[in-house]
């Protein structure tokens, strides 16, 4: 009976929502963005189905219908270029360079160190399109071979990475103009990052948002090439 | 009534972007041609964003939401993510600091040059 109840997809969303606006007051509350909302969701409902005994595959019942939205999700990414088309049609030439150069210089590195470290074929696939936003990144490593929950860690901390450190970068690199810092913010960090950058100013926000859909799309093809 | 329409859009768009995937001869990200086909729909003025506003909000501030049951599935990768933690850690760190310093670098270099060619 108790069972036939956890594999109700009813359950999985309930306890989806619940965990995520746990997150969600968390990080409002404690503002650091080692709190973020997906991490302290994913820690809780883990520990949930570990503590109950609860099978994966109950809670998934309603994890698939939650992740049927994802490619919604990110298709509406295109809504967040259109409205700042302006910005994009005066200074293309930089973003496209700049994003280009990032989306390069983040797989090149990510390959080169796993191959350092004697990482396998598995888990490289699974890390090359890190800095990119999660949908897009899950939909490069999935069909190359990678484990999709390691891209998705690996994705979110770097987003965290980039939330936390983007003011110090930009004072080590010494990046005083906001389109170049608003770029690089979302090249290597995408909407995590992007949250940060919206902290820094209007500029940084646009510019940051905008390389996340076109980072997207240039590690794709990129990602098409290897 | 305007909600559910704009449900239907999008969904609509997502399931081409389905179709288009199975057509094309080689391996591409449905969710990747949903999101250019959707710019061109706005960009061509097939579709208005207010077509799509509030649903298009509604996914895009909720975002992280959606992909908490792909994060859990982590517990089926325990081991693996036990096997190379320190390395996972390494590597995220190196390359984010790369990646901002390139793109940094090389977008202040192009507006650099492009104000060069101006004046």
């Amino acid at each position: 009976m108790m069972e036939e109840l956890l594999a109700s997809p009813y359950f999985g969303i309930a306890l989806s929502v619940a965990a995520f606006g746990v997150g969600v007051k968390l990080n409002r509350k404690l503002k650091t963005p080692i709190c973020n909302p997906l991490i302290i969701a994913i820690v809780l409902i883990v520990a949930v189905l570990l503590i109950f005994r609860i099978p994966y595959e109950s809670y998934n019942v309603g994890g698939e219908i939650i992740n049927m939205f994802l490619a919604p999700a990110t298709a509406c990414l295109a809504v967040a270029i259109y409205t700042k088309i302006d910005i994009l049609k005066q200074y293309w030439l930089p973003i496209v360079i700049g994003c280009a150069a990032g989306s390069a210089a983040s797989m090149g590195s990510v390959y080169l160190l796993c191959r350092l470290f004697g990482l396998d074929e598995s888990m490289t696939a699974s890390l090359l399109p890190k800095s990119v936003t999660t949908p897009i990144a899950v939909s490069i490593a999935e069909p190359a071979g990678g484990v999709v929950p390691i891209t998705v860690v690996a994705v979110i901390f770097t987003g965290i990475l980039g939330g936390i450190f983007a003011p110090l970068l930009i004072k080590i690199f010494r990046i005083s103009d906001p389109i170049a810092a608003g770029l690089a913010i979302g090249a290597s960090s995408h909407a995590v990052g992007t949250s940060k950058a919206i902290e820094l100013g209007e500029v940084e926000g646009a510019m940051s948002g905008l390389a996340i859909g076109i980072c997207g799309l240039i590690t794709v093809l990129f990602s098409m090439l290897l | 009534m305007k909600i559910i329409k704009q449900i239907g859009i999008l969904f609509a768009v997502c399931w081409i972007s389905q179709l288009i995937e199975y057509v094309l001869p080689f391996a591409f990200p449905a969710s990747v041609i949903g999101m250019g086909l959707l710019l061109v729909c706005l960009l061509t003025g097939f579709l208005k964003v207010e077509h799509i506003q509030e649903k298009a909000d509604f996914l895009l501030e909720n975002m992280a939401f959606f992909f908490v049951p792909a994060g859990v599935s982590i517990i089926n990768y325990f081991d693996i993510l036990k096997s190379a933690a320190v390395q996972l850690v390494v590597i995220c760190v190196i390359s984010t600091v790369i990646t901002f310093a390139v793109t940094a670098v090389s977008v202040k270099f192009t507006i650099r040059l492009m104000n060069r060619r101006k004046s």
